[in-house]
């Protein structure tokens, strides 16, 4: 049978790409702007070429800022993942208390991010904090504002605190789906308690799991508010991320070309290790898939 | 190995349970014989599973004993019992290889090595599997992976038991046929004692030296597949035996005889006057349809092949007959029963004749 070419189709694309035009393409370009040109205000403009790119490659505090946002970013998934994952596996699987747990679980996600910023920049103070008071009256050494582990020690506990229940809800999503003839076999087959979570929890978790991980990352490696709230990137530069050192920049020094070619960077980066991970688990599976046949 | 006896036992998975229809096993004494083969057939629903999980210990009962040769284990864990069971639905561990897959209940137990490798190879060859031995298990299709259930259910060898529940479900019936073959095979190699769970009744009759029947969460009979069709014990057994099933009349029943309507019909023997809803049972294959006997109303004859199934009624009441190969319908048909092959039942339960057993 004969097929009508007609690509008139195409067009109804347009509205789409308008409003994508308008939402990210536009913005993103007014960056790309500034990042290859050099301004002082007046709408007058001087080209700079590649020269921004060049100096926040070879720039110390973008190095040192990378470095903080890397560690910070392990230190979370290595303390989150592994919780969560417990937390999942502790919970009740039916009845009152399992809704009770969900619930309890879902309030820290709900919380806007200046309000858990808020909450624990209290919680700490030494003065009127319950942590902070509390460490103090143990006789524990504990002040964020003044001690750059103490800094990094709260911003990590807080994390902890927001963003483990999304880490335990996805696998208690995960462990929920899972057949009881699973478990009674594993009872029958004298497998150890180690040992079916290794072969029947582990894998049927293995694709939520990813995404926690996913996600964690990429919001870990973009963390702006909460620390900003508490430590404002402080003591020093300790706790200045990525994204707080280049708010410091575009907003604090108006230096709009580093500024704009930092964040071009960044951008690329968090796009690059995603893309990454999404090959690996992409290939994962269709490895897996492939396995059996 | 070993003589599987169950004492009182009856089981509700309410907490309190308040009369027997609360319950989903009611109370049996039961005793499976060390090495036999049995099949344990019912409707779904019936509490077949539940006293399969009991045995197997992923159940505790509410009440009563298992005893495990003279040892009471009602309370023990699954591994203690060292029993193997297969389930309905293939589980297999997905991350593990086919051979991990077979090796794993052994490798539990602390095997050596050497003999894992000798015994997974001689279970894969049994089910078929030697070459897909290294595969992952995902990704293999639902029969395959219900093989590599049935090898892991078989891979031990000193288990006392080894329980199917209806493990064929998801197999094609080809390889039904082939896989219940080598399940009697390994049976009569190795002589664990079987159970075996099923709603399918050529599967229960095929496997199994003893067929134990489950109604409504008790065991109305257990017998060979010979018994189950010549004396049902209830007429569950009568109506869910045998295709079609047993044919049921309400009737009065006094010493000899029976009348049904107006019609009196010798019984072969001494009944007695049994008490209740009486009943007589006939089996399609022994009613005689001719030109003499009780008329019988015609809706439709199906060929099944070997012999042709007349469907209809008897004085308001269903009926099914057997049409021998060669046999014709006569314009006016008539039934008439075989004298010793009428069952009588009174409230379901079979009555045995004066003099017999």
């Amino acid at each position: 049978m004969e097929k009508t070419q007609n690509n008139k189709a195409w067009f109804l694309v347009l509205p789409v790409l308008a409003l994508v035009a308008f939402s990210a393409v536009i913005p993103l370009m007014t960056v790309v702007n500034y990042s290859v040109n050099d301004t002082f205000g007046n709408n007058e403009f001087f080209w700079a070429g590649i020269e921004w790119f060049d100096e926040m490659i070879h720039s110390d505090r973008l190095h040192e800022a990378l470095g903080r946002q890397i560690l910070f970013s392990v230190i979370i998934l290595a303390i989150e993942v592994p919780l969560g994952i417990f937390i999942a596996l502790n919970m009740p699987k039916q009845g009152f208390w399992a809704s009770f747990c969900l619930v309890l679980m879902a309030l820290p996600l709900l919380i806007p991010f200046n309000v858990v910023g808020t909450i624990w920049q209290i919680f700490g103070r030494v003065d009127i904090g319950l942590l902070g008071h509390t460490l103090a009256a143990l006789g524990i050494d504990y002040n964020y504002v003044r001690d750059s582990i103490d800094a990094w020690f709260t911003v990590v506990i807080m994390d902890v605190w927001h963003w483990t229940s999304l880490v335990a809800l996805l696998c208690y999503a995960g462990l929920q789906s899972i057949a009881q003839a699973y478990y009674q076999a594993a009872k029958i087959d004298q497998a150890s308690r180690w040992k079916v979570f290794r072969y029947i929890e582990l894998p049927k978790m293995k694709g939520v799991l990813l995404i926690a991980i996913l996600l964690r990352f990429m919001d870990s490696f973009m963390i702006y508010t909460e620390p900003f709230v508490v430590t404002g990137g402080g003591p020093g530069n300790s706790t200045t991320f990525l994204s707080i050192d280049l708010a410091k920049m575009a907003t604090g020094q108006f230096d709009l070309g580093p500024a704009a070619a930092f964040s071009l960077m960044y951008f690329l980066v968090i796009l690059l290790i995603s893309w990454v991970f999404y090959t690996v688990m992409t290939n994962m599976d269709r490895a897996d898939a492939q396995g059996g046949k | 190995m070993a003589r599987i006896t169950l004492e009182n036992l009856a089981h509700s998975y309410l907490p309190a349970p308040k009369g027997e229809q609360d319950y989903a096993l009611k109370e049996l004494n039961h005793v499976w014989q060390d090495g036999g083969a049995y099949a344990l057939l019912g409707a779904s629903g019936c509490g077949k599973t539940t006293l399969l999980n009991i045995i197997s210990g992923l159940v505790h009962p509410s009440q009563g004993r298992v005893l495990f040769n003279d040892r009471d284990v009602t309370r023990a864990d699954t591994a203690q019992r060292n029993i193997a069971q297969v389930f309905q639905f293939p589980v297999v561990y997905d991350t593990m290889t086919v051979r991990d897959n077979l090796a794993f209940p052994l490798r539990n137990r602390g095997m050596d090595a050497a003999y894992i490798a000798r015994r997974v190879d001689q279970i894969a060859r049994m089910i078929g599997m030697e070459a897909m031995l290294s595969r992952k298990a995902q990704g293999l299709t639902a029969d395959a992976k219900q093989k590599i259930s049935l090898g892991r259910g078989m891979v031990r060898e000193d288990v006392n038991a080894i329980l199917f529940d209806e493990p064929l479900t998801v197999i094609d019936p080809h390889m039904k046929w082939e896989l219940r073959t080598q399940l009697k095979q390994l049976h009569r190699n190795f002589g664990h004692t079987m159970i075996y769970v099923t709603h399918d009744q050529t599967e229960a009759l095929t496997f199994a030296d003893k067929v134990v029947v489950m109604h409504d969460g008790r065991v109305v009979q257990m017998g060979t597949p010979q018994e189950l069709f010549e004396t049902p014990a209830h007429t569950f057994v009568g109506y869910f035996i045998g295709s079609p099933g047993m044919n049921l009349f309400p009737a009065a029943v006094q010493g000899r005889t029976a009348r049904l309507g107006d019609t009196v019909l010798d019984l072969g023997a001494d009944y007695g006057t049994p008490q209740g809803q009486v009943q007589i049972g006939i089996r399609p294959e022994y009613t005689q349809v001719s030109d003499e006997g009780l008329p019988v109303t015609v809706t439709r004859v199906e060929d099944v092949g070997r012999h042709r199934i007349l469907r209809g009624a008897l004085m308001g009441h269903p009926v099914n007959a057997i049409l021998h190969e060669g046999e014709s319908l006569p314009p006016e048909p008539r039934l008439s029963f075989a004298p010793g092959r009428i069952n009588v039942y009174a409230d379901d339960w079979r009555q045995s004749a004066k003099g017999a057993a």
